[in-house]
């Protein structure tokens, strides 16, 4: 991994020292990851033992709930299959009702490698962001999607970008760091199917501020993607959609109160 | 040919469908997953509407030959079976997932009591 090389190097050891003030939470939404989510959280805590965690178990059928509650992380397990907007929202509204101060997004798959978790919390922590996202594009990543992938991506960077009037370069990444502010908003809102680009989008609009770091990702552990090659036409229709709405639906900064 | 006034109306009535749409997902209560069949109609309807001399061509195909807007009202009905049958899929996982809330909730509910019984003694 001679790349890893090129992202500079977070402040580390600052960053988890602030952390260490801060009630703190990791959420994993994970759908059939028997394979990876054990390892996931492991992760989590070699970087920092204090991190409480919550798996979304999104109606798994294999042993992922049983994995990790088995580890000690807090197992949320959906009913059935509510999609990975409806399971992440599960897990802010987890984070909002008992209080936490920070919430990071980490998938249950292992491409999220929480050792680089230190880079994307920091712009939260030092308050200059409510919402951090880890992208893949936004340095020098070793990331090569393919054909229809790429020209996907470029779309909606350029459309993200355009909207919030701020250069965004990858709006699908799920690898996220937010404060307060953030776990109050998704707690009462998060867009349902497939939420990233949206939320993205939503919390400009809602005066959070947004940062990007470069993040390197890894090849998924197991499981499959939930994005299939027919979908993605769905996929980029409804959020597409969504987003041209969006720009006529008027926005009110949250309220702590707002909503329980 | 397709006599204007019918073209108009039915431009004007595709044209009101997506604005019905538009309106019903702006206010939250249309999800776009389930918004996306009805703007399809109402797009192509509306094209179908505005371009007459593709209407003819289609109704030619089809051996109508005196009167093409005949084809609107099929195609309108063919996307309305669409609809239909999609929203009977919904139903379908909606009714599968309500039962199995209501077990949950039932199970949930027994081990409550049970808990609450064992307490007072």
């Amino acid at each position: 991994m001679a790349e890893l090389a090129e992202v500079p190097a977070p402040p580390r050891d600052a960053v988890l020292a602030q952390l260490a003030e801060l009630k703190r939470i990791a959420i994993v939404p994970a759908l059939n990851e028997e394979e990876t989510v054990g390892r996931v959280i492991d992760e989590i805590r070699d970087l920092d033992p204090g991190f409480d965690i919550v798996v979304i178990d999104d109606g798994s059928t294999d042993r992922t709930a049983g994995i990790a509650a088995d580890r000690g992380a807090h197992v949320v397990r959906l009913p059935f299959n509510l999609g990975i907007g409806g399971a992440m929202q599960t897990g802010y509204r987890f984070a909002f009702e008992r209080g936490y101060d920070v919430a990071v997004q980490v998938d249950g798959d292992g491409q999220h490698d929480p050792a680089q978790l230190p880079a994307i919390l920091a712009p939260v922590l030092t308050g200059e962001a409510d919402l951090c996202v880890g992208s893949r594009f936004a340095g020098g990543s070793g990331y090569r999607p393919s054909f229809a992938r790429r020209v996907g991506i470029r779309l909606f960077a350029a459309v993200v970008s355009a909207v919030v009037r701020q250069k965004v370069t990858d709006t699908t990444s799920g690898f996220r760091a937010v404060n307060r502010k953030g776990i109050a908003l998704f707690a009462a809102d998060y867009p349902h199917d497939y939420p990233e680009v949206e939320a993205t989008v939503m919390c400009v609009k809602h005066k959070l501020r947004l940062h990007e770091v470069p993040v390197e990702m890894r090849e998924r552990g197991g499981g499959a993607s939930s994005i299939t090659a027919l979908r993605s036409i769905y996929y980029m229709t409804k959020v597409l959609l969504a987003i041209f709405v969006g720009l006529f639906r008027r926005y009110a900064v949250p309220q702590e109160e707002e909503h329980r | 040919m397709t006599p204007l006034p019918v073209s108009i109306a039915a431009a004007v009535a595709s044209f009101l469908l997506l604005v019905v749409v538009f309106e019903l997902i702006r206010s939250r209560r249309l999800r776009e997953r389930y918004a996306l069949l009805w703007l399809l109609t109402g797009v192509v309807l509306l094209g179908l509407s505005l371009w007459r001399d593709g209407l003819n061509t289609i109704a030619s195909w089809f051996g109508v030959e005196t009167y093409p807007p005949a084809i609107l009202g099929a195609i309108g009905a063919l996307f309305i079976l669409v609809v239909l049958l999609h929203y009977s899929t919904v139903i379908s996982r909606l009714s599968d997932q309500n039962t199995i809330l209501a077990q949950r909730l039932a199970l949930l509910e027994q081990q409550l009591r049970e808990g609450a019984t064992e307490l007072s003694r």
